[in-house]
């Protein structure tokens, strides 16, 4: 995912005349009357017997065919108006140090805004469950971020960490009835140790080799989960999982509950509204940590590992520690996101720890920009929130969420912020063009 | 066999270094030694097995036989007994690289600071003390930032301290890779090709902060090094090699008019390798 290329540089000399557009127009028109075809153009159904009936969409075909032939051209013409520049510069100069600059109000302003959600939507019990959702996929795209962005090192099998949290906590609560806040760091404790374990093997690995052992790593948790049914359940999960209490008082209905202990009458609103502020304190911690490790050695020891391995060797890093010490960072952050995410939920299965979970997560730190925690913030709140906005759309759902994903790809190749800011200055802290800032190669 | 060390002055003494990849040998028994507060060069043609010989040294390669033994205040170190990044952090040796290998994507200062890193890591108690941004962390960060301000003047790129490593001109990113080493605080500094790209004006500047390294940090500087100039002008010592054996070795001038030296740059042209002997007559 992180190897979306900028094909879309590759320009036609301004020189090509209208011919060229017509036979580009053309040539879509025919890769797209060749795809189609078969897609839209016949469509198959179960019959009343179970026999397979089909019958063709030839009108509706050539209307997708019309569509791509003219927004070929239309595409094809705004680049001509705009001149053969690459489409990173779609976005003048100007306007993009006016958005950095602007960035520095944007993450206070997003900050007091998140504050005041369960405030301003405290009736509207469906967003505080979506904030609660996008928060907790804030939190899981930084824990990732520390070891995609910074440290370089690519990493599908995310999901693992959120896993091993997620079932830590719903077993030692379950089993030995420890409160929330007890299991919470243990739960972060065991996800960084398998972190280290993950590390271990991985440590001369690198590129897409990383990628697909990673990817192995998360999917062997979810079915060692899945198969060792006397601990974990197996595939019915482990239901009844205590829920967080506000200092040892419950939010619940009952006489010894939150409502009853403050004299005002139950809502279960007030247990979504703590959830809401124990996932954002959790994330802004992570936020913080992640913050000032960056400005510590070992962040800036992490950057310079994803920059040039051969060249931190040189300089006396230990490569070893410095790569498992982003692997547990990392696992940390998603181990304690795991284990809210069983207390919130209440109920676990592994269908909640899928692959898709790890690619969302990485997709998140992507289109957020490798290595900025605001941009990554805005990735979560558009791919979260963009989803459920999309919802009516029903199934043409994941088809727009497509096209805006590879439009924002094309858009902004290095993620919505893709400047990279320095940890350390002697005058002026100046962004550093992404251009420049390596991609790591695992 | 006899020592190969004969006194105090010797800062890396090398003895019958052997590299093999597969059948060939890259370097084949070379033995030498690099004198402590000077600067030795290592010269030869294309494949003579110099950066194979730097990367022994630097732990980028194991040996396949040989020892190679660094002077230190605590008793010689073997080199080939340390691993990569421990060749840095313990024996300080410090190197830099034929096709620079900066951060690019960090700036200036960040790369001076992670040069740095085993000091601040020791002084930031593992990161939990810089965690909590204690004083004596604070303290530490400073002194590096004044570590790497003093390198900063000394190459002339303190007005370029907050800019990308990457956008620096090339000879600008050759002095940074000098300075990044450095700061590292090394005994011995390995430089391969250090002048290699740059022009005449920059090489002369090169082998003026060469020889100010030498003289005011007392730095021995072990270098491999194509043009001749700068060798001829800042050389103490040389060391040819040819097919990976030693063919001569000496002051420079010695060395220069040594005929198995000019034989073994005869072999790629004649005429080219007396004009490069010369070049600098």
């Amino acid at each position: 995912m992180g190897r979306v290329s900028t094909s879309a540089t590759d320009h036609s000399p301004p020189h090509a005349g209208f011919a060229f557009i017509l036979k580009k127009a053309l040539l879509s028109a025919f890769v797209a009357l060749v795809l189609f075809s078969l897609m839209i153009g016949i469509r198959t159904e179960a019959g009343p017997t179970g026999q397979l009936t089909y019958w063709t969409r030839f009108d509706e075909l050539a209307i997708t065919v019309a569509i791509v032939f003219v927004g070929s051209i239309v595409i094809e013409l705004v680049r001509r108006w705009l001149g053969p520049s690459g489409a990173s510069e779609l976005v003048p100069a100007r306007v993009q140090n006016g958005l950095a600059a602007s960035g520095r109000y944007v993450a206070p302003a997003l900050l007091i805004f998140t504050l005041l959600v369960p405030v301003i939507f405290y009736r509207q019990r469906y967003i505080l469950d979506l904030g609660v959702l996008v928060l907790t996929y804030v939190m899981l795209g930084w824990g990732l971020n520390v070891v995609v962005g910074l440290a370089g090192l690519l990493d599908l099998g995310y999901v693992a960490f959120y896993a091993v949290g997620a079932y830590s906590y719903a077993l030692f609560a379950t089993t030995f009835g420890l409160s929330f806040w007890i299991c919470l760091p243990i739960a972060g404790i065991l996800a960084s140790l398998w972190g280290v374990m993950l590390g271990f093997p991985v440590l001369r690995l690198r590129g897409d080799y990383l990628a697909i052992v990673t990817l192995a790593f998360g999917e062997i948790i979810r079915l060692v989960i899945v198969n060792w049914q006397s601990l974990t359940g197996g595939p019915n999960g482990i239901s009844s999982i205590p829920r967080p209490t506000l200092f040892g008082i419950p939010l619940t209905p009952g006489p010894n509950g939150f409502a009853a202990k403050l004299g005002i009458a139950f809502d279960p609103t007030h247990r979504l509204v703590f959830l809401f502020y124990i996932i954002l304190a959790m994330a802004l911690i992570t936020n913080w940590v992640t913050i000032r490790l960056r400005g510590l050695p070992i962040g800036r020891a992490w950057e310079a590992l994803r920059e040039d391995e051969v060249a931190c060797r040189a300089l006396g890093i230990n490569t070893t520690t410095t790569k498992l010490t982003a692997f547990a960072t990392g696992a940390l952050f998603g181990g304690f996101a795991g284990a809210f995410f069983a207390t919130r939920q209440g109920f676990i299965s592994p269908e909640s720890f899928t692959f898709q979970e790890s690619a969302l997560v990485l997709a998140i730190v992507v289109l957020g920009g490798m290595g900025s925690q605001l941009g990554v913030a805005l990735a979560a709140l558009a791919m979260i929130g963009g989803f459920e906005l999309f919802r009516g759309l029903e199934q043409y759902r994941m088809l727009v969420f497509g096209v805006a994903m590879v439009l924002l790809m094309i858009w902004r190749p290095r993620g919505l912020i893709g400047h990279r800011a320095p940890t350390v200055y002697l005058k002026q802290a100046q962004a550093i063009s992404s251009d420049l800032v390596k991609e790591g190669h695992g | 066999m006899s020592e190969p060390m004969s006194g105090a002055d010797h800062i890396l003494s090398v003895d019958r270094l052997t590299m093999r990849f597969g059948g060939i040998v890259a370097v084949n028994a070379l033995s030498f030694e690099a004198q402590r507060r000077k600067i030795t060069a290592l010269i030869g043609p294309n494949g003579a097995g110099k950066t194979t010989v730097f990367n022994c040294i630097t732990g980028f390669y194991k040996p396949t036989a040989g020892t190679m033994r660094l002077a230190s205040g605590s008793g010689p170190i073997a080199l080939e007994r340390l691993n990569d990044f421990r060749i840095s952090k313990q024996a300080k040796v410090a190197r830099t690289f034929q096709n620079i290998r900066l951060f690019p994507g960090m700036t200036v200062l960040e790369n001076l600071m992670v040069a740095q890193h085993n000091t601040l890591m020791r002084a930031s108690g593992l990161t939990f003390l810089g965690l909590l941004g204690v004083p004596s962390w604070r303290a530490a960060e400073k002194r590096a930032i004044e570590h790497a301000t003093f390198w900063l003047n000394r190459i002339g790129l303190y007005d370029r301290a907050d800019d990308a490593a990457g956008n620096l001109a090339y000879g600008d990113q050759r002095r940074l890779e000098i300075a990044r080493a450095m700061c590292t605080e090394p005994t011995l500094l390995c430089l391969d090709e250090p002048a290699a790209g740059l022009n005449a004006r920059e090489s002369a500047a090169l082998s003026e902060l060469l020889l100010s390294i030498r003289a005011e940090q007392g730095t021995s500087i072990l270098l491999i090094e194509h043009d001749m100039s700068v060798v001829m002008e800042i050389s103490d010592h040389v060391v040819v090699m040819d097919y990976g054996v030693k063919i001569a070795e000496g002051a420079p001038n010695e060395v220069r008019d040594d005929p198995r030296v000019i034989a073994a740059y005869l072999g790629a042209d004649e005429e080219e390798a007396i004009a490069v002997m010369e070049s600098d007559n």
